[in-house]
């Protein structure tokens, strides 16, 4: 589904993603752990098409389709999804609306009629009885004086709502108290499908107990430097990342 | 420059002479005392200090009409979308400065709507008692207006009476032969716990250049409550100068949005003076404008009395090389203790080429009070825009929808659920998207 390929990339002359090789596939689901400032979220705005990143070198294929020189709401369109860690507030916009624009923009890239009104309320509910949501979420400003774990939580709404192929979820699990994480977990667990994927991007061990991922990689100084099954990320969290360091001799 | 100034100048001689019987009435005197502010201070120029910015030189060149002798007619089906249509409503229209009684919706059963014209023959003691009571003597361009005040709208809404239907005020120009200056006055009075919701709009329908020199007084008695919107929407030949003057007394509680899509220019002269305690003032105003355009808000709140509250909010958005202008002065006496005056100015300049000059004005004569402002100048938020285009909307909504958002809290105080709707698909049309969603 998606393949990166010697990915260089970097803002403003610094190069931080230093040579990228990530193969995900349907059904899948991989973690990408790091130290800070090891490149994990340049990695996911990099394939969300973040216009500030200049890619130098490399390939981004997503089913296929060189994603290069793709606006982000190209990529969207082809079903990926970006959770944000720190999801913009947008005062005036309401959820609702915010997400029927989304929805039917998508849905109008692909030719497709705009979303029955009854039918995206209905989905809507769905959605937020799953990530046990309250009713009256859907007509707050987008974001607007959310607290964070109700910020996390419209994040994966959005994404049951776009049923994206490939959800990239950027440290989705910062700022979650445990009951948040294990609704919000919980969430991304049921949408998972042997067709979709999930990217979980995470400094903390603490979120792939709620989310078993297939496989861990750890990036360091822009460099995917080991991978492995889930019981990485158990020795990564028990040892640290120094240890890799050393055995990597970086 | 001067061209202008003169025939002024000798229009007055030919008005002087045309009132007939009311040359010598209280009225006039006031108005040939105006003149003679106009004669001594000529048009206002960039070197006074409240006109730095914005220049009124290149539009006093034109070889403007003044006068308008013939009625000119215009259909309905034609201006249509300048009304309220869906609401009921009153409706006082004119038509190159003269009454269009076929396009209107006039009464004086409960309450007087009708024309400043009207007033002047109906009701001479009204006229006596606050004709040019509200507005500033010194200002040149308001002077001007009140040395030919002769026609507009004039309402009066009695004690206790709430008026449920909104008022639209227009005024069209559609004249074809010639440049054509227009100088509208009006008058309205809220008596003593008094509701009415007012729109107003001045519209170029010619395709010559326009110059429409406004002025509105406003009385606005104990407890009475105003909603007034300005919108301004015009061609890019139509400039507008206009200046309103709002008296607030105890208790009374006034808010007036301008919003404004410009013209070519536009100066928004607002001056509130709260004449005693407990008054409550907002004043929204959002500029939107691009390529070629102007808008100026100069405002003023000047409290005399303690206890007042006013709050200001204006946001601007300039595309192209649009030049936007906010001044904003609170005046606060030193008897107006626990005065609450608050003050934002907010703008979002989308191009290199575009710009805004903005000034919070405090003076402050009085130690109780709160007050405070704040302006800001940025771009659009990059962040915001990715995060909206990772959702899948295209760069163009993303950013029409930000701006909304942006623009929002300005639309807050209007009361008329069609008007609102209205400005949302202007803003929605400015910014060239088509959102199926209201704010």
């Amino acid at each position: 589904m998606l393949k990166i390929n010697d990915l260089h990339a970097g803002i403003e002359g610094n190069e931080i993603l230093k040579g990228i090789n990530l193969e995900i596939k349907p059904g899948e689901v991989h973690a990408i752990m790091g130290p800070n400032g090891s490149g994990k979220s340049t990695l996911s705005s990099v394939v969300a098409g973040r216009e500030e990143y200049e890619v130098s070198k490399g390939a981004i294929d997503f089913e296929g389709e060189d994603l290069m020189d793709l606006d982000p709401e190209e990529r969207a369109h082809k079903g990926i999804f970006l959770s944000f860690q720190y999801p913009i507030e947008i005062p005036g916009v309401t959820v609702t609306n915010f997400l029927k624009t989304a929805i039917n923009e998508t849905r109008k890239a692909k030719g497709e009629e705009p979303m029955p009104a009854n039918i995206m309320l209905k989905k809507m509910r769905e959605k937020m009885a799953l990530l046990e949501m309250d009713k009256g979420f859907l007509s707050r400003s987008l974001n607007d004086g959310f607290s964070g774990g109700e910020k996390k939580r419209n994040e994966i709404f959005q994404m049951a709502m776009l049923e994206p192929k490939l959800a990239i979820l950027d440290e989705t699990d910062s700022g979650l108290d445990i009951d948040a994480l294990r609704i919000v977990a919980n969430g991304v667990n049921k949408l998972k499908s042997k067709d979709n994927a999930v990217l979980l991007i995470t400094h903390y061990q603490r979120l792939l107990d709620y989310i078993v991922p297939d496989f861990v990689h750890v990036l360091y100084k822009g460099r995917i430097v080991k991978s492995g099954g889930k019981e990485l990320a158990l020795e990564l969290e028990a040892k640290g990342y120094d240890w890799i360091k050393e055995e990597m001799a970086l | 420059m001067e061209a202008l100034k003169d025939k002024l100048e000798s229009s007055f001689l030919v008005f002087e002479n045309e009132l007939n019987g009311h040359s010598k009435n209280y009225i006039h005197q006031v108005r040939q005392k105006a003149f003679k502010v106009f004669e001594e201070k000529g048009f206002p120029t960039k070197k006074d200090e409240e006109w730095k910015y914005t220049n009124l030189k290149p539009i006093l060149k034109k070889d403007f009409r003044v006068f308008h002798h013939n009625e000119n007619n215009v259909d309905f089906a034609d201006v249509r979308k300048y009304f309220l249509s869906d609401v009921d409503s009153y409706k006082l229209v004119f038509v190159d400065g003269k009454f269009s009684s076929w396009l209107s919706e006039t009464t004086h059963e409960k309450f007087d709507i009708c024309t400043f014209g009207s007033m002047l023959e109906k009701y001479p003691e009204v006229a006596d008692k606050y004709f040019n009571q509200a507005l500033p003597q010194e200002e040149p361009m308001a002077a001007i207006n009140t040395a030919f005040a002769n026609e507009g709208a004039f309402i009066r809404i009695k004690k206790n009476q709430t008026v449920e239907k909104p008022v639209q005020l227009i005024f069209f120009t559609s004249s074809q032969d010639q440049e054509v200056m227009q100088q509208p006055r009006n008058l309205i009075i809220l008596e003593e716990n008094a509701e009415v919701k007012v729109v107003e709009r001045h519209q170029s329908l010619s395709s010559h250049e326009v110059f429409t020199n406004s002025a509105t007084e406003i009385f606005v008695e104990k407890h009475a409550r105003l909603h007034y919107s300005k919108v301004q929407n015009d061609t890019k030949q139509a400039s507008l100068v206009d200046n309103t003057s709002v008296k607030q007394y105890g208790h009374s509680m006034v808010n007036l949005g301008t919003f404004s899509f410009g013209g070519k220019l536009v100066r928004n002269n607002l001056n509130f003076f709260l004449e005693d305690e407990r008054t409550e003032t907002y004043m929204d105003g959002i500029s939107l404008i691009g390529e070629g355009q102007l808008v100026d808000h100069h405002t003023l709140a000047d409290h005399k009395m303690p206890n007042c509250y006013s709050n200001e909010t204006y946001k601007g958005i300039y595309d192209g090389n649009a030049k936007g202008v906010f001044n904003g002065k609170v005046m606060v006496h030193c008897v107006a203790q626990k005065t609450n005056a608050f003050q934002q100015n907010n703008n979002i300049l989308l191009t290199d080429k575009a710009s805004i000059d903005t000034k919070p004005q405090l003076e402050i004569f009085a130690d109780d009070v709160q007050c405070s402002h704040g302006c800001t100048i940025g771009q659009l938020d990059e962040d915001a825009m990715f995060y909206l285009q990772a959702r899948g909307i295209p760069a163009k909504e993303a950013k029409a929808l930000l701006l909304y958002a942006f623009a929002n809290d300005s639309l807050r105080n209007i009361k008329i659920a069609e008007l609102r709707k209205k400005l949302n698909k202007l803003i929605a049309s400015k910014l060239g998207v088509d959102l199926d969603f209201e704010l």
